[in-house]
């Protein structure tokens, strides 16, 4: 990628996926699974907390980050389109 | 009406629904019949991937796993969940970007190599194959139960609705046709769910009926559950019996493979623009969560039920179910103690595994079989784990109307993903194998009409999976998704996300993944079934879980050779730099 400003998009691009990810990992991954026994102590109604995270709290957050990344996307996509066009005056 | 009626009407009102729908929108391209002219709104094309997605794996077998697994059965909810995640933020939006038709045009472009397509091709048309024989046998279960149709003859009909919409609509019928699937299935499975959490705790929703107290008592649902499944000398319902590691390589195997499954990612083809490629991903997986955070409810529901109606009751008092389940022979009673008490408790109740019938009748009036008594334990009884979500509204006595809609609902899921499956095989055919390698000269609408042959072809041979099962279904499920994780999904990835990967570097990936995986799950599975137990295991995964190993290995390799082979040419660096933006 030749044009700065390009690469400045990938650039935010990747930070935005690194950043989502990590959540992703972390419910799912972290408080489903490796930490879920520790979690399990704490109770909310009828739930353990580990437990709830692996059958319930994980999918939901699931849906939250995708939107979350639509909504950063298409706000990068456009301050992006507005650069470039700055950029190139004709 | 009588139960049977009304089931044979909402089964008869769903299909001629999808064959209507099949007329209204017949394809006239090979984008019409690949991609649907890639015209579909983002919602829609949410609602068709979640009914392609979910299959009668999701909707039948699902929640009765999680009531038998308790808290393991969580592998399946976060690996079947979190992959569109990584699909949505790491494949869709470049893949729709790229603008073709198929995972394998793909591979084939960005790795500039025919051999490489091959590979993708030939991982492509296993995955699929070994997903849609496990569909037709969703078909004939709901057949034969419920419409008292011969298995073959449910099969059949299957078949031919299903060649109806995919050989005549293709993709723009498939995608139409899902969206109507996808609103039977959701309401089958939410309607008897909501009853049932209604009448166990009281609380309509069901997400959180199970996290609530009995009716007319102040004790948890699953603090009951917990102490029931010890009392029964079952690990408790809400812990672990699976090590750690191994359930973190089965949920990473499951949510890879998803993103890495073709009939999957080609849905995002079919929407105008890459940002409606993001918003459908999401709009997806709502409509799949709507299905999945409900699944353990039902499960949990379904284990205290059922207990609850069996354990120590009379084999001549069980209830209706209970026998007509027997006489389908997914259910067995095994009188050990000869009291005529039915007795549930941990363990097997035979050596031998599935119950074999003989043509006698006990002495309570139950089915005898010629399997070995299991003897260490008390248990008596053998449930398929596949009945519960079908049962479920007849343990809880729910009218004939919800059982006859769940029928449907099973119908459903089965359907829309063997048309998804089947239409990503006879693209791949058309597509990649004939108009790509073999005969470049052809034009749009001999392409087309080999696409139609080839989907009447894939729909005959999966035909014959239902009719003769292979008797291994269950056991292959496992190399679907890990097969797809250490193949697809590193070379889609690294493909997007790398500038230096080369051809070299992608084919011999693809292909130490594909063995390695291959080799471990086929000797687990079928050369030493005997040996399939965690001390056999290597780091004790199991071959559930293996494909994530696989795909580690695909990473490596792929990373590795390119090392030692020519950087890919300026053209396919263009190529990537054009994919990454908007």
């Amino acid at each position: 990628m030749t044009n700065p400003i390009s690469r400045a998009y990938w650039k935010s691009n990747i930070k935005i996926l690194v950043s989502l990810l990590s959540i992703w990992f972390i419910v799912s991954f972290g408080f489903g699974i490796l930490w879920s026994e520790e979690l399990d102590q704490i109770k909310i109604g009828g739930f353990k907390l580990g437990f709830w995270f692996a059958q319930q709290g994980s999918i939901y957050i699931f849906v939250i980050l995708i939107f979350i990344y639509v909504f950063l996307m298409n706000r990068l996509d456009k301050k992006y389109k507005k650069d470039i066009s700055q950029e190139t005056p004709e | 009406m009588s139960t049977q009626e009304l089931t044979y009407l909402f089964v008869g009102l769903s299909f001629a629904l999808y064959i209507g729908i099949a007329f209204w929108s017949r394809a006239r391209s090979t984008s019409d019949f690949y991609v649907a002219d890639k015209g579909v709104n983002p919602i829609a094309n949410g609602m068709a991937t979640a009914a392609d997605w979910m299959s009668a794996a999701s909707f039948i077998s699902m929640a009765g796993l999680i009531a038998f697994m308790g808290k393991d059965g969580s592998v399946y909810l976060m690996g079947w969940t979190g992959g569109y995640v990584l699909l949505a933020l790491l494949l869709a939006p470049y893949l729709r970007k790229f603008g073709q038709f198929t995972v394998p045009d793909f591979i084939g472009t960005r790795y500039y190599s025919k051999a490489a397509r091959l590979v993708a091709v030939l991982c492509l048309i296993f995955i699929s194959f070994t997903y849609v024989a496990g569909q037709m046998r969703g078909v004939g279960i709901v057949f034969s139960r419920f419409l008292e149709v011969d298995i073959n003859q449910g099969v059949l009909i299957g078949m031919i609705i299903v060649f109806f919409y995919a050989v005549l609509g293709g993709m723009k019928g498939i995608t139409y046709t899902q969206v109507a699937q996808y609103c039977v299935l959701i309401f089958a499975y939410l309607v008897p769910a909501i009853f049932i959490s209604i009448l166990i705790t009281g609380n309509p929703i069901p997400q959180l009926g199970f996290g609530d107290t009995l009716v007319n008592s102040q004790t948890y649902l699953l603090d009951k559950l917990d102490r029931v499944t010890v009392d029964l000398g079952f690990i408790a319902y809400t812990e672990n019996i699976k090590t750690n590691l191994d359930i973190f390589c089965i949920t990473a195997a499951l949510m890879f493979g998803t993103a890495g499954l073709p009939h999957v990612i080609v849905r995002f083809f079919t929407v105008p623009k890459v940002s409606d490629a993001r918003k459908s991903a999401g709009y997806a997986l709502i409509f799949i969560a709507l299905l999945y955070t409900t699944a353990p409810a039902v499960g949990s529901f379904a284990r205290v039920n059922f207990i609850d109606s069996v354990q120590g009751l009379e084999y001549a008092e069980a209830p209706s179910w209970f026998k007509n389940w027997e006489g389908v022979g997914l259910i067995a009673w095994n009188d050990k103690n000869t009291d005529g008490m039915i007795k549930y408790q941990a363990g097997n109740t035979f050596k031998d595994g599935r119950p074999k019938f003989l043509d006698a009748l006990g002495p309570s009036g139950e089915r005898l079989t010629s399997n070995i008594s299991e003897n260490s334990n008390d248990n008596e009884i053998y449930i398929d784990r596949d009945i519960m979500v079908l049962a479920n509204p007849e343990i809880a006595n729910l009218p004939g109307w919800v059982i006859a809609l769940v029928a449907a609902g099973g119908l459903a899921a089965a359907l829309s993903t063997a048309a998804g499956l089947l239409l990503v095989i006879s693209s791949s055919i058309s597509h990649d194998l004939l108009k790509k390698i073999i005969k470049p000269n052809i034009t749009d609408k001999q392409e087309l009409f080999y696409a139609r042959i080839s989907a009447a072809i894939a729909i005959f041979i999966a035909g014959l999976f239902g009719i003769y099962p292979p008797g291994f279904v269950a056991q292959v499920v496992a190399f679907a998704f890990g097969l797809a994780a250490a193949t697809i999904f590193p070379a889609l990835f690294l493909g997007i996300f790398t500038k230096s990967i080369n051809k070299e570097g992608a084919i011999s990936g693809m292909l130490s993944g594909l063995i390695f995986t291959f080799s471990y799950i086929i000797f687990f599975k079928f050369i030493s079934p005997d040996l399939d137990n965690a001390a056999n295991w290597i780091f004790g995964i199991s071959p559930e879980g293996i494909g994530f190993v696989g795909m580690i290995i695909n990473f490596l390799t792929s990373i590795l050779v390119s090392r030692f082979f020519q950087a890919p040419s300026q053209n396919i660096i263009e190529l990537v730099d054009k994919l990454r933006l908007p």
